[in-house]
């Protein structure tokens, strides 16, 4: 059995390497693809007839579950649309819903979750005022740290849930919590944004892979981070071309996102194949803890390698607030842990 | 991780544990069972942390598919975490039938569903009717084909609670139970394996043709059950009717359209049965 996610990124990237796999190494793949959102992508890129006939009915439960979402992430967007339609500013979908919504490859099977959208900062209390009154989403906890937490310091609104789908909405108006070092230019990302037919918008081509690379290296543990450096390898894949390059780097350097989305080229390229310029493929000393955490997932699902998967998450918190106010921010929170055990 | 392989009906699972107990009980229950080679769905049995492996031991529901908030169960109700894993992921995962949350026995080829909540006694009834002249499809599942609406079976271990657990022992004499779990999150649980014809028959499925939706604890009456109203409870019944889109749409309409459906009040298990053996004449 094999004993980390290589399995898993070798079926993606060339899918003719499944021919080899016996009863436990497909009963291996398909554990990994779930345990990391990735059966629907997947599904899309395994030729179902060189698969066992078992294996083929799994894959198609996972494409219609992947249908399924994406009807589900349009139809929360469309809901979205029109609780804001008095609402004038440009309203830029994120993330997955923006990668269906754009009919880009990084959506085709791709898991969705939450609704994720960016709007301009000084209207985060209109927007959030539609969407409770006219859009019928609540608050998902009334926690007055975490409620000032989010206000004060992250780059989205507290998440709103739906009171009958149940679906979440989060609210960003910019990419990086406002603790975070680097000073993304979340006006520049708005003002680029590219109208849809359906009156929303997505980002610009490189902001769109500026965001999946910050949210990916710049924030976070790197859970989930083998689906997101797929969407990476998807969007580098489809914008390919020269002046596309060059547009990521200017962008990037103006995000002062550099190195993240530098790491996020070179890990697509090495993980999935992802065709990039020479320029951009360097040697870095650090990624290999990278490709050791994001491949730290067993035959069974189970998540492996306890001590690298701790200091990455540490280095989250790192990331995303000076050394005072984490301090700060984990006794509050041990307190309130001690207070409700 | 211990494994354990087992296949249900048209589902075949794989069973990871951290200690071998838990496996030795399910491949005990679980033997007249087929063993796939490849598993629709991985359950995974282990402690909520890494004290909890020792020290007053806990097994924590996990699979491929997962509750974000799960409650570990006591190590002693071990067997019943790895049900309710394989439940879980029927119910979060599977995609290849309309699932609706059921009991079914089969006669001549024909499917008597009953659903309700828990408590309603559709376990307890299904297993009665399956010592007596029916064979006994599943407890838990009924999966609607889409194409053909025949229900496949899906005869799982049958989960007994509370006072069907006394009921079924002083009836099924020559009964194999797994081990009486006392304070359970639904009480005193434990299974019997189903009746050898229907794990000889898990892969044959049947036509339905009558729908109930028993209620335990009331004066015997019998009521009709309007399509409107047949339709929004069946709805709820299915895990994966919205997830199915239109194909489940179709499915799910075609069963309410075709299928007479009663709701029918019992207080005991004799009652019960008359009640399903007169309505199948009239109805079925």
């Amino acid at each position: 059995m094999s004993s980390d996610a290589m399995l898993l990124i070798a079926a993606l990237r060339d899918p003719s390497s499944t021919r080899t796999l016996d009863a436990s190494g497909w009963t291996a793949l398909i554990a990994m693809a779930r345990a990391e959102q990735l059966i629907g992508t997947l599904a899309h890129r395994l030729e179902p007839e060189a698969a066992p006939s078992k294996i083929q009915a799994i894959l198609a439960d996972a494409r219609l579950n992947a249908d399924y979402q994406r009807r589900s992430a349009l139809w929360e967007a469309d809901c979205a649309a029109r609780a804001l339609v008095d609402y004038s500013g440009k309203v830029v979908l994120l993330k997955g819903t923006a990668y269906v919504a754009a009919g880009l490859k990084a959506g085709e099977g791709r898991h969705i979750g939450d609704l994720d959208i960016l709007v301009v900062r000084q209207d985060l209390p209109q927007v959030e005022a539609l969407l409770l009154d006219k859009g019928g989403w609540e608050w998902v906890k009334e926690d007055v740290y975490d409620d000032a937490y989010y206000r004060d310091h992250m780059h989205e609104l507290p998440p709103l849930i739906h009171k009958e789908r149940d679906r979440m909405i989060d609210v960003h108006h910019t990419i990086l919590p406002l603790t975070a070092r680097p000073r993304p230019d979340a006006a520049a990302m708005l003002a680029d944004g590219t109208r849809l037919g359906n009156g929303l918008y997505v980002l610009s081509r490189p902001d769109m892979v500026i965001h999946s690379a910050a949210h990916l290296f710049a924030d976070g543990d790197l859970a989930g981070g083998l689906r997101n450096l797929w969407d990476i390898h998807c969007l580098l894949g489809e914008f390919d071309g020269p002046d596309f390059w060059t547009q990521l780097a200017e962008r990037a350097k103006h995000h002062q996102l550099v190195a993240p989305i530098e790491r996020a080229v070179r890990l697509a390229h090495l993980l999935y194949g992802t065709a990039i310029p020479k320029d951009w493929n360097r040697w870095n000393a650090q990624d290999k803890w990278y490709i050791t955490r994001l491949t730290a997932r067993d035959g069974w699902g189970c998540p492996t390698r306890k001590v690298i998967r701790l200091i990455f998450y540490i280095r989250s918190h790192w990331l995303r607030m000076p050394p005072l106010m984490l301090a700060r921010h984990l006794w509050t929170k041990w307190r309130k842990a001690k207070g409700a055990s | 991780m211990h494994e354990f392989r087992v296949q249900v009906g048209p589902a075949a699972f794989r069973i990871g544990s951290r200690w071998k107990q838990p496996l030795e009980q399910l491949t005990l229950l679980y033997a007249d069972y087929p063993k796939p080679d490849i598993a629709d769905f991985t359950v995974r049995l282990d402690a909520p942390s890494p004290l909890r492996r020792f020290v007053r031991r806990q097994v924590a529901i996990d699979g491929d598919y997962m509750l974000p908030d799960a409650v570990p169960l006591p190590f002693d109700q071990a067997l019943l975490a790895a049900e309710m894993g394989m439940n879980l992921q029927m119910a979060l995962g599977w995609r290849r039938h309309l699932l609706l949350h059921a009991s079914a026995v089969e006669r001549d080829g024909r499917a008597l569903i009953m659903t309700g909540l828990s408590g309603s006694g559709k376990s307890t009834l299904s297993a009665m009717l399956g010592l007596r002249g029916w064979r006994f499809m599943g407890d838990e599942f009924v999966l609607l084909d889409l194409v053909s609406g025949a229900a496949a079976p899906f005869p799982r271990l049958i989960s007994l609670k509370n006072e069907a657990i006394g009921a079924m022992q002083a009836t099924a004499l020559d009964g194999k139970f797994g081990p009486l779990m006392q304070g359970t999150p639904k009480g005193n649980i434990r299974h019997l394996v189903p009746p050898a014809d229907a794990i000889a028959r898990m892969a044959e499925p049947a036509q339905p043709a009558l729908l109930l939706f028993p209620r335990f604890g009331y004066p015997g009456a019998v009521r009709e059950v309007a399509p409107g109203e047949n339709f929004m409870r069946m709805t709820q019944a299915s895990t994966n009717y919205v997830a199915m889109g239109e194909a489940g749409f179709t499915a799910m309409t075609r069963f309410i359209k075709s299928v007479p459906a009663r709701a029918i009040d019992y207080q005991d298990g004799d009652e019960a049965v008359a009640l399903v053996e007169n309505l199948w004449d009239r109805l079925a």
